[in-house]
């Protein structure tokens, strides 16, 4: 109660600034008792965001977005390659989040920033949505490797797949067998969950010759202005650039290969294109993300650096436009979630959702009518 | 709704858990804690003096090393580790000991399912072996999914793989206090039934997630009964490394 009022005195009498930098807690904290914000926001409010298509012209698809003065820069490079065997038919996004320097005081040349590797995974998890194909793939190659790096292990194996009724009594031939089994299984497994799978593009679409040629998608997010809420403006910037990817026009060359047309070329060629002309991809259930700082009983929406490292509780939601949840994300932080929390910032996610899908049609209008 | 798991367990039916403390003789503190095939050793030192850049001297710092089982660490050993530090941040009292950091070290020996559920849980219980001063202990548990709407408890590696989601729940450990029932509510629940840390992957409806997280609640009670026979267990007259 004394340091209470005293620091409560020292607020009438000192500067704002230096009460701000002294005593940020409290400083924050004398705001939330008013239910508003250093900035002026409502606790519930998230500051006011911008989406411009085509901001990288050498890049297939590309977007600026910006949160408040988070800014984030997504770029799309389509380069063509092929096919793994299981996956004959897909296509292959790469996502990668880079932190420069210019970013972040925090951010030192030289060493790659502790975030970057976290929001780059959590990227690749929400817009992918099937990581554990990719671990079952692996299994199976595993299983394989493990096959083929004994000479014996092969053998046996051999002799299972060309005459499995005479070999009965050996172990090798059962161990063999059993790896065939689990190989089996977690290719069935790859199956399933790709077959399952509700990620926002469809890798299918990606495809051009199946087992041939596919489309491989390498997706470069670079944070300009790190001003908190990271992950919701990478996010943002990532669905923006897909939805102004434009594929090019690939065509087959003398030897067989695909190559990509450009321009200038593109009438001269005699043979025929493999795809007639650009094309958009189909992007389903787009997701889009609102991350809350929690603190005692308040939920702040869309918090900015300065509050993220005063009231350390972050909760990240991210929902589809269908309303599914596709993550619910609290890495630790000293205030625990509790259902209604839980629900509140659920609800908070739904209203930022529709502002965003708004901003989001409005940058892709504003490109057509270009 | 019937569901069959492969190793003929019910769907709240956690896999055999298993652990022991204080089995580093160098570390200040260890703990092997292994959930059926699952297995994760933890090893703690510290505190030790001074914090790293960009860490609040006035506070003890907790840091996390990650080794898989095979290869090298990628991305998502860096989320594990940066999930596993923010929540055992949350847990201990970094006050007591400013400006020191502590150092806890994860080993993955198997993995068969619910891997960083089983380093949380071992992490925890290397930090108490430790003596390191916590608020609480953490419980965490992984909850799946089916794609029939099912939530099973604790799957492994193949279950894992077959699931439409999962989640991956910690709780604060119930409290045993002489204060009245109900004066440790927030809300009107209950103090354990917060989450610490939240993780989910795959889609499911916001229905399908309170469900999975009222099932995680009621199996994080036993988990939390198992480590807190376990702790008591050998707590007194355990002075081989006192000095």
């Amino acid at each position: 109660m004394s340091s209470a009022t005293m620091t409560s005195d020292l607020s009438s009498e000192m500067e704002v600034d230096a009460f701000r930098r002294l005593f940020p807690l409290r400083f924050h904290e004398r705001h939330l008792q008013e239910s508003i914000r250093p900035d002026a926001r409502p606790l519930g409010k998230a500051r006011d965001t911008s989406v411009a298509l085509g901001a990288v012209a050498s890049a297939d698809g590309s977007a600026l977005a910006k949160i408040g003065c988070t800014t984030m820069l997504a770029a799309i490079k389509m380069e063509v390659m092929t096919p793994t065997t299981e996956s004959a038919d897909e296509g292959c996004i790469a996502i990668d989040f880079h932190m420069p320097p210019i970013c972040s005081p925090i951010v030192r040349p030289g060493r790659p920033a502790e975030a970057a590797p976290v929001i780059s995974k959590q990227l690749s998890d929400t817009i992918l949505r099937h990581v554990k194909v990719f671990s079952a793939k692996l299994f199976s190659f595993a299983c394989v490797e493990a096959l083929l790096s004994s000479n014996l292990a092969e053998r046996s194996v051999l002799v299972v797949l060309q005459c499995p009724r005479y070999y009965n009594g050996l172990k090798l031939h059962e161990l063999s067998q059993q790896l065939l089994v689990l190989s089996a299984s977690s290719v069935n497994n790859s199956l399933l969950a790709s077959q399952n799978h509700s990620g926002m593009i469809n890798l299918k679409e990606l495809s051009l010759v199946s087992g041939k040629a596919a489309w491989m998608a390498y997706l470069d997010i670079y944070c300009l202005d790190a001003d908190g809420a990271l992950f919701d403006a990478a996010l943002l910037s990532a669905v923006a650039a897909f939805s102004h990817l434009q594929i090019p026009v690939v065509s087959l060359n003398d030897d067989g290969r695909v190559v990509v047309v450009s321009n200038e070329e593109g009438e001269k060629l005699e043979k025929e294109p493999v795809n007639k002309e650009k094309r958009k991809l189909k992007l389903s259930s787009i997701p889009f993300s609102l991350t809350c700082v929690l603190h005692k009983n308040y939920i702040l929406a869309d918090p900015t650096a300065e509050e993220e490292s005063v009231m350390e509780t972050l909760l990240t939601v991210v929902l589809d436009s269908s309303f599914q949840l596709v993550s619910l994300y609290k890495p630790g932080g000293p205030v625990l979630a509790h259902t209604s929390v839980i629900q509140d910032c659920v609800a908070l996610t739904r209203q930022r959702l529709k502002e965003l899908q708004k901003i989001l049609n409005e940058a892709v209008s504003d490109m057509e009518v270009d | 709704m019937e569901i069959d798991r492969a190793d003929g367990r019910t769907p709240n039916q956690l896999r055999p858990l298993a652990c022991s403390r204080g089995i580093l003789n160098r570390a200040h503190g260890s703990a092997n804690w292994s959930q059926g095939e699952t297995k994760v050793l933890a090893a703690v030192y510290g505190p030790k003096a001074g914090t790293k850049k960009n860490e609040n001297p006035e506070k003890a710092c907790i840091e996390v090393i990650w080794k898989p089982k095979t290869g090298q660490i990628g991305k998502p050993e860096k989320e594990y580790e940066m999930i596993l530090k923010r929540t055992l941040q949350s847990i201990c009292l970094l006050t007591v000991n400013p400006n020191t950091t502590t150092s806890v070290i994860v080993q993955v020996i198997n993995d068969d399912g619910a891997l960083l559920p089983c380093a949380i849980n071992a992490a925890c219980a290397a930090l108490v072996d430790a003596g390191i001063p916590l608020k609480n202990l953490a419980v965490a548990i992984c909850c799946c999914l089916t794609h029939s709407g099912c939530v099973i408890l604790d799957p492994n590696k193949l279950e894992e793989q077959k699931m439409k989601a999962f989640v991956y729940l910690v709780f604060p450990n119930s409290i045993l206090s002489v204060l009245p029932e109900g004066s440790s509510q927030v809300g009107g629940e209950p103090v354990e039934h917060g989450i610490i840390t939240s993780v989910t992957h795959g889609v499911m409806s916001v229905d399908d997630y309170l469900h999975c997280l009222q099932r995680g609640r009621a199996a994080s009670a036993k988990l939390s009964d198992f480590l807190r026979r376990n702790l008591q267990s050998h707590s007194p007259g355990d002075l081989s490394k006192a000095g």
